[in-house]
């Protein structure tokens, strides 16, 4: 064994590979549980490419064929009905994920110097994540896919000049048709996710340079020499991080949160399997009564939803009244989030050592978010646009507030060195 | 702080009651307590769609074989009885009539009825097969409260009768008023009342067995699949708490 290793080492940087972003990869030894979500996501992805792979297999992707491939697979194939519940759950759980791995990155600072970069890694993976879950809900053509990519793909008909242009480019029709189909298929099995995993492997490539982030918010990177021995710990950390600063607080990344991960994974996956196997479709949130029905160009259902994780964006374009305006608002909503690192002058990171205002701050954008959700699942009546008004103002006003007062915040000392 | 939490109630509770204000105003819907496990209900189910249904609408993505297999018919017995489009035991259930002659005799096409339950829910077939009521209005003399102006006949009116809006007379603000109190059959039909009920919880039933007819299997698996991760789990646990031993 030993000898095929040194066999390979010659040749690949196996061993290597393996102690830099595992085994002698120092992590923080105070990381929660909001620090599941990134390993989350992770199994997430391999669960979606997995099933989607086998789904491939039997799905037709054309205007004729499409809806009844779909019932084909969850009725003919041994098993289909699986990997059909395992990657339409896996679809809103990717979401479920993401979104609270974004706000532990908001809740500990983890955009802030010197991980930027990472942050924005990962708002890229966001947004091409919401353009593969939307390619994604064409595909079983049902009612709810064609009308919701209608809606969808008119919102670019909003850009002045270029507007009827670019949806019909984006359509490969006048309407939505199997053309549209067959490249949001093309797109959704192979371009994008190919995007996606390149970008996830970015990610974790920027995370490993600069380390992780903690609950605390303080380095455990220190200037080298500046930490007597005694006060290292008994770990071997990869001569990489130990070369240029003593690292503390900090243990090696497999087996201990390896092992801590698999508990988080295995809650997780009990949460996961009750939706596949007891409510796949998740009382109509994860799949859409009406995508039940093929879809019908001459029949457009009662009331258009985008699928939940998609609502809070969708509110808040319904709460301009202005089209062009509200396709502006939406994705300023998005480009927001993408310049926190920027918008965020303070030099604290943890919420536990930030001012009040803070805490009622990003507890309030939370609060917007969820009922800008709720909203955007809503019928648009008066009083449902009253209040998408009031959150999508909130929801803004978060980073404006966040802006000002981050400069000269009044903030609790930090400590040193984490001592829990 | 006060004021803000305040706010805060206010603004829930007002969000609240919008949105009971929005469900709109729709025909209440009986509960339709269905048991996927009776096979006797879901074969009577099978029998009136076979018989009564299947003539306008498909069900399309369902095949013989698996329905009989799944309801614990035999397959001769049900190819005798339940097939009647010359169709092959692995067919799909699929019928003869031709969509654009459908679509002139009753405005639209029936629509195919495999997944109506995930459509529309098992209580609205419920509701909606036992809300037909005589309607000379209308093309076929009926219309129905639940789908107002539905363009379907009262395909079952030789089992249930016709059914009328009924009215009582009630004391209202001091004048005796008509006070419409629900829909009531003939007695012209095959069935009693409450037989014609259990008849269309029967139809039900297989309708949305046929919306999901994995469904039992599934419910199986998903125990089993929680017995291994529990499993899992724990282990996980003991192997973590192992392992962090050495941090203390």
């Amino acid at each position: 064994m030993n000898k095929l290793i040194a066999w390979f080492d010659e040749r690949i940087p196996l061993t290597k590979t393996w102690n830099i972003h595992l085994a002698q990869y120092p992590a923080p030894k105070n990381l929660n549980f909001w620090y599941l979500f990134g390993v989350l996501a992770t199994l997430v992805l391999v669960n979606q490419i997995v099933t989607g792979i086998w789904l491939t297999m039997n799905y037709v992707p054309s205007a004729e064929g499409a809806f009844a491939s779909v019932e084909y697979i969850m009725r003919d194939i041994e098993g289909g009905w699986i990997l059909r519940y395992m990657h339409s759950t896996g679809a809103s759980a990717f979401f479920v994920v993401v979104y609270l791995h974004m706000f532990r990155g908001m809740l500990y600072g983890s955009y802030q110097k010197p991980r930027e970069l990472l942050w924005v890694f990962g708002m890229l993976i966001f947004l091409v994540l919401m353009a593969e879950a939307f390619m994604g809900y064409l595909l079983p053509w049902g009612q709810m896919s064609y009308w919701g990519a209608q809606v969808i793909i008119s919102l670019f008909g909003a850009i002045p000049y270029i507007g009827d242009d670019l949806t019909l480019w984006i359509r490969g029709d006048y309407v939505i048709s199997g053309a549209t189909l067959n490249r949001f298929f093309a797109l959704h099995v192979i371009a994008l996710p190919l995007v996606l995993v390149i970008l996830v492997f970015l990610h974790i490539i920027a995370l490993h340079e600069v380390g992780s982030n903690n609950p605390e918010g303080i380095p455990t990177k220190k200037p080298k020499g500046s930490v007597p021995e005694e006060e290292k710990p008994k770990f071997k950390f990869h001569e990489r991080f130990t070369k240029k600063y003593d690292i503390v607080d900090s243990v090696p990344f497999f087996p201990y949160f390896i092992v801590k991960d698999l508990v988080g994974i295995g809650i997780f996956l009990f949460l996961f399997c009750y939706v596949i196997f007891f409510a796949p479709a998740m009382g109509g949130l994860f799949l859409e009564p009406p995508n039940f029905e093929p879809a019908n160009a001459l029949k457009t259902p009662e009331h258009i939803a985008p699928v939940w994780y998609f609502t809070p964006f969708y509110a808040i374009l319904r709460a301009v009244p202005d089209k062009l305006m509200g396709v502006i608002l939406m994705f300023g909503a998005i480009a927001f989030l993408f310049a926190l690192p920027w918008i965020d002058r303070g030099k604290v990171r943890s919420i536990r050592y930030r001012s009040t205002f803070h805490k009622i701050n990003l507890t309030v954008f939370a609060i917007s978010f969820i009922v800008l959700g709720y909203l955007g699942l809503k019928p648009a009546t008066e009083v449902y646009t009253f209040f998408a008004r009031v959150f999508t103002f909130l929801y803004f006003a978060f980073f404006v507030f966040l802006w000002f007062y981050s400069k000269n915040e009044n903030t609790k000392p930090v400590p040193e060195r984490i001592t829990k | 702080m006060k004021t803000i939490l305040k706010t805060c109630l206010i603004a829930a509770t007002s969000l609240w009651s919008a949105a009971i204000l929005a469900a709109g105003p729709t025909v209440p819907l009986d509960k339709a307590n269905i048991d996927l496990h009776d096979k006797a209900s879901l074969q009577r189910g099978a029998q009136l769609f076979m018989n009564y249904c299947l003539g306008c609408h498909s069900m399309q993505y369902q095949r013989y074989n698996r329905t009989f297999r799944d309801l614990e018919i035999p397959e001769d017995l049900g190819m005798e009885n339940l097939q009647f489009t010359g169709e092959k035991v692995g067919d799909l259930i699929t019928n003869a009539m031709p969509a654009k002659q459908s679509g002139e005799w009753f405005g639209v096409n029936p629509p195919d009825l495999t997944l109506v339950s995930r459509v529309r829910g098992a209580d609205w077939i419920y509701t909606y097969m036992r809300s037909f009521y005589a309607d000379p209005a209308r093309p076929f003399g009926v219309n129905n409260t639940v789908f107002p102006n539905v363009g379907m006949p009262h395909v079952l009116e030789e089992l249930q009768g016709v059914p009328r809006k009924t009215y009582e007379q009630r004391m209202i603000d001091g004048e005796m008023k008509d006070v419409y109190v629900g829909l009531k059959a003939d007695g012209s039909g095959m069935l009693t009342a409450e037989e014609y009920d259990q008849a269309i919880l029967d139809l039900t039933n297989f309708l949305v067995y046929t919306g999901e007819p994995m469904m039992l299997e599934q419910r199986r698996l998903g125990w089993y699949v929680f017995g291994f991760l529990l499993v899992f789990t724990i282990l996980a646990y003991l192997l973590k708490r192992e392992f962090f031993r050495d941090l203390k």
